[in-house]
């Protein structure tokens, strides 16, 4: 038996053979998940394909995230037609206000290591992070995968993508997972997996990884595994149901690409309008005027992100700056209640800032707030591509929630390691 | 074997799903063929109104990246065209196309230009890909296995009510 990376392991034992990159292989899912823009399309091929019952009920999720509340009757229809179907056929719903569909499952302790998730919805990716295998696929796989349990899969290579250096203060995730995307390129990782190693990994915790895992899909990376630590099983303990097992990729396995990143030499990042990897150093960028703030999504939508947007934003004088609208939609209810009971959410509030029900609200236009023609947006999220919120006439500036948090209080692309300098 | 013509309509690099059909317009429908209407306006407003049945897209690289929403597929298809030649294809929309029976060809876009009379051609596992206008004829990687068998039955509805199951190919 030949070396293999993490996804030839994961790929192989959901096989049922040994595979290596660039077959194409049958492969058995551990978890379909479907959102409320994707589902109701997967419905109609489920039926259209004459389904007529779940592989396993208990391994179909539905989430209501992408149109949370529903703006219209139209989009509630949408909702309605998700539930009786899941009814019908015994799957679970989280219905609007739970959260984002790869989440919710992680929350709810259903991203085991080894594993093979698909979801309808490109940053499925994210779960990654907790050493399995995740990717987004369209709603035609999900019903396919609904029905027979099953997915065709070209086996994708690896990037090895290690990780050295020491953390700095103010470096966040975001920074790094940024730095990737301008290193890597919008189609760097096509058809491949991006496998992370190195020692710096441990300076992350799980939900921190999470965000690296996120941005790998604006690469065009199939997944994005971490190896599985102690911060993996912390964040199971309490939450998994069934079994893990964790992979290890073999010592000689062979990569397409290696790249390392020094965190110790990376300082904050800024992505310009309109593509994610138009990357630059954020002292480029600052003193852009902002007009809107959005903290949240699948990205930057965690306790932690709010937390150091906060944090950021009292040490750069703890006001809203006159004319930035900050708004917050935290990525599920578990993350909402946890900065409700630990008075975080109070506060934004008492700074005037809009919160909004949990889900993928205004990142991707489909719910939420819509920024005015003109304005530029800084945002925690993942894409910035023109009209992704909703107005082709605004600008989407991405940074890090410690940038965002900076420059809802200046006003300006604030640098959070110097905020009081800038002002 | 699959043979199609058409004349080329013309795209850049990165053309990601919300440019095909932007998301706004899904809060009221998911109905392509009302979706068909705004297909690509974010960036070419007049090219909805322009495309006529059996035009096929030509891109550059990395087409289709972004959300893996499926509709970016099929409102192409609502609109007439059968076929997108590209550079290279974003996974995702790769999938969504195989799955729907939209060919994704994939080979070296840069000579052919808007207007161009082109044939798409699969035969077997081999694409090629002509260009009358140019006297050129391109070829792309082999589309294969159970990726081949899908898009020959025109898609993954009817490969499922043909088979039942996804059938692995013989090892």
């Amino acid at each position: 038996m030949s070396a293999r990376t993490i996804s030839e392991k994961i790929l192989s034992a959901k096989a049922g053979r040994e595979v290596h990159a660039g077959e194409i292989a049958i492969c058995n899912v551990d978890q379909v998940l479907g959102t409320d823009a994707s589902s109701p399309m997967a419905i109609d091929y489920f039926e259209k394909m004459g389904g007529e019952r779940l592989f396993d009920p208990s391994r179909v999720l539905f989430a209501f995230d992408h149109y949370s509340p529903p703006g219209s009757g139209k989009t509630a229809a949408f909702h309605d037609r998700v539930r009786e179907f899941a009814r019908h056929y015994g799957a679970e719903v989280c219905d609007v206000g739970e959260g984002i569909s790869f989440q919710l499952l992680a929350e709810h302790g259903g991203a085991l290591p080894g594993s093979l998730v698909i979801g309808a919805d490109s940053h499925t990716v994210t779960i990654g992070a907790l050493n399995l295998f995740a990717t987004g696929v369209g709603s035609s796989d999900i019903a396919a995968a609904m029905i027979t349990g099953q997915v065709w899969m070209r086996v994708p290579q690896s990037i090895k993508v290690t990780l050295t250096g020491t953390r700095t203060a103010y470096l966040s995730p975001k920074d790094v997972a940024l730095e990737l995307v301008r290193t890597i390129g919008p189609e760097g990782a096509n058809y491949s997996v991006l496998e992370f190693h190195g020692s710096a990994i441990s300076a992350f915790t799980l939900e921190e990884r999470m965000v690296i895992s996120n941005l790998a899909v604006e690469m065009d990376a199939k997944a994005a595994i971490f190896p599985s630590d102690a911060a993996t099983s912390e964040y199971l303990a309490g939450r998994k149901v069934g079994l893990d097992a964790p992979v290890r990729a073999d010592m000689n396995a062979r990569y397409v690409r290696e790249i390392t990143l020094d965190l110790s030499r990376l300082s904050p990042r800024v992505a310009l309008p309109h593509q994610p990897d138009n990357v630059v150093p954020i002292e480029q960028a600052v003193g852009t005027p902002v007009q809107m703030v959005f903290l949240g999504t699948c990205t930057g939508g965690r306790v932690r992100d709010f937390h150091e947007a906060l944090a950021a934003l009292n040490r750069a004088g703890g006001r809203l700056a006159a004319g930035v609208q900050l708004v917050l939609t935290p990525a599920s209810r578990e993350v909402a209640d946890a900065i409700r009971d630990d008075g975080t959410l109070e506060k934004f509030e008492a700074l005037g800032a809009i919160v909004t029900e949990v889900g993928c609200g205004a990142c991707c236009g489909t719910s939420g707030v819509v920024p005015a023609d003109g304005m530029n947006v800084l945002s925690t999220a993942n894409r910035n591509f023109k009209a992704r919120m909703g107005n082709a006439s605004a600008s989407i500036y991405l940074a890090s929630p410690a940038a965002c948090g900076a420059s809802a209080a200046t006003g300006r692309i604030t640098d959070p390691r110097a905020e009081r300098a800038a002002r | 074997m699959i043979k199609l013509e058409g004349r080329a309509r013309r795209f850049g690099d990165n053309v990601n799903t919300d440019y095909i059909i932007t998301s706004t317009r899904k809060r009221e429908t998911i109905d392509e063929q009302v979706l068909k209407q705004w297909l690509l306006e974010t960036v070419d407003p007049a090219f909805a109104a322009s495309v006529r049945e059996g035009d096929i897209i030509v891109a550059g690289q990395n087409f289709g990246c972004g959300s893996a929403m499926e509709v970016a597929v099929t409102v192409i298809l609502a609109a007439g065209i059968r076929a997108v030649i590209a550079q290279s294809f974003s996974r995702t929309f790769f999938r969504n196309a195989i799955n729907n029976g939209l060919i994704p060809a994939q080979c070296d876009t840069s000579r052919i230009e808007e207007g161009d009379s082109l044939a798409v051609q699969l035969v077997g596992a081999e694409l090629t890909v002509s260009d009358f206008n140019k006297e050129l004829t391109l070829s792309g990687p082999p589309i294969s296995g159970v990726i081949l068998d899908i898009l020959e039955l025109g898609g993954l509805v009817p490969y499922m009510k043909a088979h039942r199951r996804l059938i692995p190919m013989k090892q």
